[in-house]
């Protein structure tokens, strides 16, 4: 094994971990901490990577800051859900209301490459009217984006990450072909499409982040199963195996280990750099312009502790909505037994999707929902089985014991905006010093209805296939969006189309917080695509002496 | 089913291509773990041990997974969840206040400590924590169902199944790395996988798992 990644910053003396080569090392840029770099971008994931490496190939001079390691996958991931608790977040958030949401996990990630690292690859484009919801179908909020450009966004996302997926796909309009060819379906997935079809539903297989043949030094993914919990052979496109490399080829600095704990304003009111903590100190760079890339919690979080006299609400808040509208997806389930052998930890854990509720609005509720095959591993399993149906005991292990025979499906569904549902500070600090975050959430009438729709139709659809002794997953929920959403009006939004803030002319926020309302899909190719866009709209605005 | 996978012992596999170095050496410390506490007092352990073997009661022809130790480390190391519920307080702080409570509880419901009790007491005393019936002052406003299903539950149950004795008996591949799996579909098996015994069918079953190695 290499040296410890948490030991020290990886990524310095002007070279960086080769993510393709055990002890490898490519070459990266450095920047001085008094020299004004074009763009000092806080996170490294879905949001931050595209953008740091767009905004490289455009030229700019950019350092991206990661509070995690820089890791090299094929010798820092063991192939064990315990030891992989490395790429989560596990620092302490404070958590309430009346449907507390669980952090720390699958919805958070402190490494090089954000929670892209550990997600399940689902890479989802939304349905075109949901940018524009309210208007075009009734509930949440208009995007400031247009879906046609999402779209053409969308294919460059599904290009630069190698989507693996089904030759024509059964919902929205027409799209390109994607790059790969799907992966073949497991047990789990298999019997996904025999309940679909039993329902009249359509299904297909999954659009992937990994890659079903080889790409550069990208091997074709071996089925291994342990893709929420790190890709140890670098089948999976993530941030950290694909933009993240473009960007240091393009110049690009990317500041490991490095905390950043507050956006310096100057007297003039606009950004002058970011405070980071980095080997044990407090530290400053300097950056003609700031992009926060911390997802939903750790955005609104650096905004509000950014607070100044001139800005005492907290960075970007003249709306008063920083913070605001946090959404995570409802990660409801229904679990069964089968009498075959499924084996369902074989493969990624989610190779096949019906999106049809997503698609049909003949429901009584607002938003939509797709659900999934599912492949939990005993880690999770276990957590499964005790949070749903309170088991402990010999009644536990008897259960447990079924584990090559089970069958579940999973939704990921639309929650609607609510002011309610909010990061705020906390009294209480960090490691860093840094007050942490309190996390409210309650579930509204519509989300509960939208659940209880989707665990109606999941229950169906495993019956159709004989699974015996069903019980239903009622309490988990998954990614996270709000909290900075994108308008076109001031007043009720932090920042515009090009993810500029409208209070702070060089502050942008990048990432899932600038979501207005959250769809009924895994939103990472969405942010990508956004991010994508926000660094073509920069090179656009720097162009025109807009910047 | 008792045995469900005769002779299937995923460390077998460990010298395979299932197991790359770090693996190894990340299951090699799991199972080294210090048996003694170094977060916990002595009484604390006691209870706390009881709780585990009521929690996950364990075969004893075996040598048990040290789940104390496991419970343990964890807050020693300072491993943390990523969130905590605003009524609860940090996870050491919870664990003692619970421990002790439980001690008060079973003191007041049966005249002796936890650890003494017979299972079915012990047994009876953890539902009521489950069922949030548990009260009083020993709890300093922990609510006793919250410490059941976010300290008690996961902290135990989590750490037995990330042990490979666990894996053994649900057949669990384990780790797969650099290689994963090949046959996809129902009912389909690779030759590195668990084999499961059917009726009559024991004989056959332990032979395939002495070979998955």
């Amino acid at each position: 094994m290499s040296a410890d990644p948490f030991a020290a910053p990886p990524a310095a003396n002007g070279r960086a971990p080769d993510v393709f080569k055990r002890g490898g090392w490519v070459p990266m840029r450095q920047y001085g901490e008094d020299e004004a770099v074009d763009f000092a971008v806080v996170g490294t994931g879905a949001g931050g990577g595209p953008l740091i490496c767009g905004l490289a190939e455009g030229g700019f001079s950019v350092v991206g800051f990661d509070a995690g390691p820089y890791f090299r996958p094929l010798e820092d991931f063991a192939s064990d859900e315990r030891e992989q608790d490395k790429l989560y977040w596990t620092d302490e958030r404070v958590v309430d209301g009346a449907n507390p949401i669980t952090m720390g996990g699958k919805n958070s990630g402190k490494a090089v490459g954000g929670s892209t690292v550990h997600f399940a690859m689902v890479s989802l484009r939304f349905r075109p009217e949901w940018f524009k919801s309210r208007s075009a179908l009734g509930y949440g909020a208009d995007w400031p984006l247009n879906w046609r450009e999402m779209w053409q966004y969308y294919t460059k996302a599904e290009k630069a990450l190698s989507i693996s997926g089904p030759l024509s796909y059964p919902w929205g309009p027409k799209r390109p072909r994607y790059p790969y060819r799907a992966h073949e379906l497991n047990g789990a997935a298999e019997l996904l499409a025999r309940g679909a079809e039993a329902m009249g539903l359509k299904w297909t297989p999954t659009q992937l982040a990994t890659v079903s043949a080889p790409h550069r030094k990208s091997p074709p993914c071996v089925y291994r199963g342990f893709c929420r919990f790190g890709c140890s052979t670098n089948a999976k496109q993530s941030q950290l195996v694909t933009f993240i490399p473009r960007a240091l080829q393009a110049g690009a600095e990317i500041r490991d280990l490095a905390m950043v704990g507050r956006i310096e304003i100057g007297p003039d009111g606009r950004a002058t750099g970011v405070h980071y903590h980095r080997e044990g100190r407090w530290r400053f760079q300097k950056a003609r312009n700031v992009a926060v890339a911390g997802y939903a919690i750790e955005t609104p979080r650096l905004l509000l502790a950014s607070a100044t006299d001139k800005f005492p609400d907290g960075l970007a808040n003249s709306s008063g909505l920083v913070g605001k509208n946090l959404m995570t997806q409802s990660n409801q389930a229904v679990f069964g037994t089968m009498a075959q052998e499924v084996r369902w930890n074989k493969g990624p854990p989610s190779l096949s999707i019906t999106e049809h509720w997503n698609y049909d609005d003949g429901k009584d509720f607002a938003g939509g929902y797709c659900w999934m095959a599912q492949g939990p591993l005993p880690v999770e399993w276990v957590t499964i089985q005790t949070s749903s149906r309170g088991l402990w005991g010999q009644a536990l292990r008897d259960e447990m014991e079924k584990y090559n025979h089970q069958v579940g499906l999973k939704m990921v569904g639309e929650m609607l905006p609510d002011e309610c549902n909010r990061v705020t500070l906390a009294d209480q600090k960090d490691q860093y010093g840094l007050r942490v975050a309190r996390v409210t959430y309650s579930w509204g009438d519509n989300d509960k209805a939208l659940i209880q729709h989707a665990l109606g139709q999941m229950q169906t659809s495993l019956e159709a296939v004989g699974a015996t002794n069903i019980f239903r997953q009622e309490d988990d929920t998954n990614h996270l969006a709000g909290t900075a959403r994108m308008g076109d009006d001031p007043a009720t939004s932090v920042v515009n189309a090009d993810c500029r803030s409208w209070d702070i002319p060089n502050l942008w926020v990048c990432d899932g917080s600038v979501f207005p309302t959250t769809g009924g899909v895994n939103p990472s190719l969405t942010i990508t695509g956004i991010a994508m866009r926000t660094a073509d709209r920069i090179r656009i605005l720097a162009a025109r002496g807009e910047l | 089913m008792a045995d469900r996978y005769p002779g299937y012992d995923v460390l077998s596999k460990r010298w395979t291509e299932s197991w790359n170095e770090t693996t190894r050496q990340v299951i090699d410390r799991r199972l080294s773990v210090p048996r003694q506490a170094r977060f916990f007092s002595a009484a604390e352990w006691r209870t706390l041990s009881a709780v585990c073997d009521r929690i996950m009661p364990q075969p004893k022809d075996r040598p048990p997974v040290p789940l104390p130790a496991y419970v343990d480390q964890k807050i020693a190391a300072g491993l943390l969840d990523g969130y905590r519920y605003a009524q609860m307080p940090p996870q050491g702080e919870a664990w003692q206040r619970g421990l002790a409570a439980l001690d008060r509880a079973a003191q007041d419901a049966h005249g002796g400590r936890f650890h003494v009790l017979p299972p079915d007491q012990q047994d009876g005393l953890l539902r009521r924590m489950q069922q949030g019936e548990l009260t009083g002052e020993a709890w300093g406003g922990m609510p006793c169902k919250l410490f059941f299903e976010r300290r008690v539950i996961p902290d135990i149950t989590q750490a037995y199944y990330t042990h490979p004795v666990a894996w053994n008996e649900i057949g669990f591949g384990g780790p797969a790395s650099p290689r994963g799996y090949v046959r996809m579909g129902l009912d389909r098996r690779d030759p590195w996988e668990a084999a499961e015994a059917n009726t009559g069918e024991r004989a056959h079953a332990r032979r395939k798992n002495n070979r998955v190695g």
